[in-house]
């Protein structure tokens, strides 16, 4: 089992990405620099951090999503390869279109940075599964773009195949106005996630967050990965 | 040939501009009631070269912003060529 973090010029939650991965969930994790094309088949889950890719500028994501590695991460996805983004790894997800949508600025123009309630809308997914539906979890927010919008049609579509995959818990918890109080979406083929709070900030209690139920995400790949035998390019091998 | 390319980009009509309406309630706060329908957007200006066809250029600034410049599912964009005198 190895996973790939990779890092773009003003990402900053890679080194978090990377501990989480290596100490607490225990899997083997190479950093990758965004110049380069890479091989990412190796790759078991490759992972886009948060941070502030190029500055935000232009939109957040917008220019980070044509960096080189991103050629080998939209290969890898249409591979079947576990893809997960983190909040500036979430915009650069939409802004290269593995998952649909995009992202304003939050509805208060505030950058909010703070401990939200979130509910999980689907559990049967490689990045859910160990996070039972509808249970509440908590976990911290810190973004001044994560107002998700999609059209009548396109949410109509992630409706329909149960593509929410997590929530803020109400209205009042909604931290920036999102469509649906949507947190988290993934693809149709469930392999592309991404979302805007940080699981990896929440990982470990004694780090000074109120539970870990970030770690749940983490270890749903983990889960999913081990139960369905995975090796390169996602593919399930007979056991 | 040389041509100044200006572009502007903004959130479609359908799509609430949180920006606008702040910078609406700041206008109306300082006195201005006759506004309304603010819309906060970008502009950029850029040169393009080495074409000499101005429905070329159009066709280039056209396909940068459906990529890179603007984000068609939530921006509209419009652009003005001009060719840059010698």
């Amino acid at each position: 089992m190895r996973f790939a973090v990779i890092t773009f010029p003003g990402s900053n939650c890679d080194q978090d990405c990377k501990h989480v991965s290596e100490e607490v969930l225990g899997v083997e994790t190479d950093m990758l620099w965004y110049e380069n094309e890479v091989e990412l088949d190796q790759y078991d889950c490759v992972i886009l951090p948060g941070g502030f890719s190029y500055g935000d500028y232009l939109r957040s994501g917008a220019i980070a999503r044509f960096s080189p590695i991103m050629n080998s991460v939209i290969e890898y996805s249409k591979n079947g390869g576990l893809v997960f983004g983190i909040c500036n790894g979430f915009q650069i997800l939409l802004e290269a279109g593995l998952l649909p949508g995009a992202m304003k600025a939050n509805n208060n123009l505030k950058f909010v940075c703070k401990d939200i309630d979130l509910k999980i809308i689907n559990d049967a997914t490689p990045f859910t599964n160990k996070i039972q539906k509808g249970k509440k979890i908590t976990l911290p927010v810190a973004h001044g773009e994560g107002n998700y919008y999609i059209d009548q049609a396109g949410l109509k579509k992630l409706k329909k195949n149960d593509q929410i995959l997590l929530k803020y818990f109400d209205d009042d918890e909604n931290p920036n106005g999102s469509i649906n109080n949507i947190a988290g979406i993934c693809n149709k083929k469930r392999n592309v996630f991404g979302l805007m709070p940080h699981p990896e900030r929440a990982a470990e209690v004694i780090l000074g967050s109120k539970t870990n139920d970030g770690y749940r995400i983490f270890e749903s790949i983990l889960n999913y990965l081990e139960k369905n035998k995975c090796t390169k390019r996602g593919e399930k091998i007979d056991s | 040939m040389k041509w100044e390319v200006k572009v502007e980009t903004k959130l479609k009509e359908s799509i609430l501009d949180p920006q606008g309406q702040a910078v609406s309630s700041g206008l109306e706060a300082l006195g201005y009631k006759n506004v309304s329908d603010v819309h906060v957007g970008k502009y950029m200006e850029l040169t393009v070269e080495d074409i000499d066809n101005k429905k070329e250029v159009q066709k280039q600034v056209d396909e940068m912003c459906q990529r890179l410049l603007a984000n068609p599912v939530i921006e509209d964009y419009d652009f003005q060529i001009a060719e840059v005198e010698k």
